[in-house]
């Protein structure tokens, strides 16, 4: 199972509304995936800043003093804002490979959930109801967001297993599937130096993509190559700072309905997800093509 | 004046066909509209009914074993029309994946298009869709009729045992792959043909049987213009000479 939604926005006046129309999808995705939940955001662009969303299990603890530990690092300024397990550093752009490394040394239980200039990943275990609650997904702004309900199969229910999951700045990808030939290609990957950091086989899919870009594919070659190289089910949602992508398997067993009006373009596992989507009874609706990619960009 | 005794009292009022049943699936939730659905039996004079504010929910009209009229006013997740046995059902919107699944007889309508698996493993009965048909459209059916006025993905008819299956649009990759004895009839272009698959001549009583189905399910179209697919009945049974495949 699993569930996925995703918002691309075209009218700047619904950027205010992203984050409680996408709670509202995600909701609705709850019999999909009742384990996890998650959400990548593609918030606005904060001029010379950069982003570095974190998560931690002792919240508390870890985050007290770490944008003044991290600024003495750094010999910067970091600003924190914490949304319950998660906080989301902002920085200097060109400090985030070396915040990234610094987090981890001063914090070793840290997790970094993203990087880049304007994504912000959420991601816990639990009903989405509850997580979306958690980090009041629902008075967030943005351009584009991307949500999934997990209902795990090919790794346990953890924060680190949950979806989106990123590889690369303002990267990220959400998978309905499992694939069959992630332990092979994660060595493979591992080998060429792509940063892999759980069992989960939706982050190799993820690495892939990255590692394919890093390659110099564009983003569609590589969703084009996921075809190819990769073995098993999938629907992909993925997300870029200006783009969503959307590219199914050539079984396409795990469905996949989208929405476009003027005002938007809206993905969701089920039409369910869409239904309360301004301007939805009149939108272009359609289950995209197996082995197709699609993307859109602003 | 004292009224005679006799026949004077008033008839209950009963509810007659042109009364339309509106069932708001939001309000009253899908259970009630089942088990409302599932009371009506043949002599049942409520023949009518109208489900509101489906949005997409799964499982509309299922198992239903009346000559009576649903319309479901607007587009419907899984399961809608499974099972279905005398009813019409008619859902003005699109569907999602397995509509009419297992459907024994009666009439479904799709005015928009149908997920996956439309009309998967149907035993009887009629179902139109009026748009598009995606992947596996037909897999395994077995003797329902099925006319798609637009076109279907791919891996359609997929082990077909009986029935029809009528495409006015293209058909995707591997149509009829390891079918049995299901007549697939495809107006447009076929992608690809699956295992065992083959063209076949189109005879007589497939037209007539074509222009009874292209009638009834509203479709403008010519039996002439189609292509008849069916089995070459090789992979009907084991042949010694394939053993070292095992």
């Amino acid at each position: 199972m699993c569930g996925i939604v995703g918002l691309f926005l075209k009218d700047k006046a619904l950027e205010p509304k992203l984050g409680e129309m996408l709670t509202d999808m995600l909701i609705t995705m709850t019999d999909r995936g009742p384990d996890s939940a998650g959400i990548a955001i593609y918030g606005n662009d904060a001029d010379q800043n950069a982003k570095l969303t974190v998560q931690s299990d002792n919240a508390d603890s870890d985050f007290a003093t770490l944008a003044a530990d991290l600024g003495i690092v750094l010999g910067t300024t970091v600003e924190l804002n914490r949304r319950d397990t998660h906080a989301v550093l902002e920085m200097p752009a060109d400090k985030t490979a070396a915040a990234r490394q610094a987090v981890t040394e001063l914090r070793p239980g840290l997790r970094v959930m993203s990087e880049g200039d304007t994504i912000e990943i959420y991601k816990e275990v639990g009903l989405p109801q509850d997580v979306a609650n958690r980090f009041g997904v629902s008075n967030m702004s943005g351009t584009h967001g991307i949500g999934h309900t997990r209902m795990a199969t090919e790794s346990a229910v953890t924060t680190e297993g949950a979806h989106p999951f990123s590889t690369a700045p303002d990267q990220c990808l959400v998978h309905n599937g499992s694939l069959s030939n992630h332990n092979s290609l994660r060595r493979k990957l591992v080998r060429d130096g792509v940063r892999i950091e759980s069992m989960n086989d939706t982050e190799v899919g993820a690495a892939y993509l990255t590692w394919k870009m890093q390659n110099g594919s564009t983003l569609g070659e590589a969703l084009e190559g996921s075809l190819q190289d990769l073995d098993g089910f999938f629907t992909f949602v993925v997300g870029t700072k200006d783009g969503f992508g959307v590219v199914r398997d050539p079984i396409a067993c795990k469905p996949a309905v989208m929405a476009e009006t003027d005002q938007y373009v809206a993905f969701g596992s089920e039409y369910r997800a869409l239904v309360n989507l301004p301007g939805i009874d009149d939108a272009k609706v359609w289950e995209p093509e197996p082995a197709t990619v699609y993307f859109w960009n602003h | 004046m004292t009224p005679k005794s006799g026949n004077l009292s008033p008839q209950p009022y009963i509810s007659g066909t042109i009364d339309m049943q509106t069932f708001d699936l939001e309000a009253e939730g899908l259970r009630a509209l089942n088990t409302a659905l599932h009371a009506q039996n043949d002599t049942t004079n409520q023949t009518a009914w109208e489900v509101i504010n489906p949005k997409g929910s799964h499982a509309i009209a299922v198992g239903l074993d009346a000559p009576i009229e649903v319309t479901v006013k607007g587009s419907t997740g899984y399961y809608c029309g499974g099972m279905n046995q005398q009813a019409t059902i008619n859902v003005h919107g699109s569907v999602g994946p397995g509509v009419a699944e297992n459907m024994m007889s009666g009439t479904v309508v799709i005015e928009g298009d149908a997920s996956q698996y439309a009309g998967a493993t149907g035993h009887g009965g009629l179902l139109v869709i009026k748009g598009n048909a995606s992947s596996r459209c037909g897999i395994s059916m077995k003797g329902i009729d099925i006319v798609v006025h637009g076109n279907i993905g791919h891996m359609s008819a997929f082990m077909a045992q009986a029935g029809s299956l009528v495409v006015c649009g293209d058909a995707g990759d591997a149509l009829g792959d390891s079918c049995y004895e299901a007549k697939l009839f495809v107006r447009g272009s076929v992608k690809s043909l699956g295992a065992d698959c083959i063209e076949k001549e189109m005879r007589p009583e497939h037209i007539e049987l074509l222009k009874d189905l292209l009638e009834r399910a509203g479709a403008d179209a010519k039996p002439e213009e189609f292509k008849r697919y069916g089995s070459a009945r090789q992979l009907y049974n084991f042949d010694v000479d394939n053993a070292a495949a095992y």
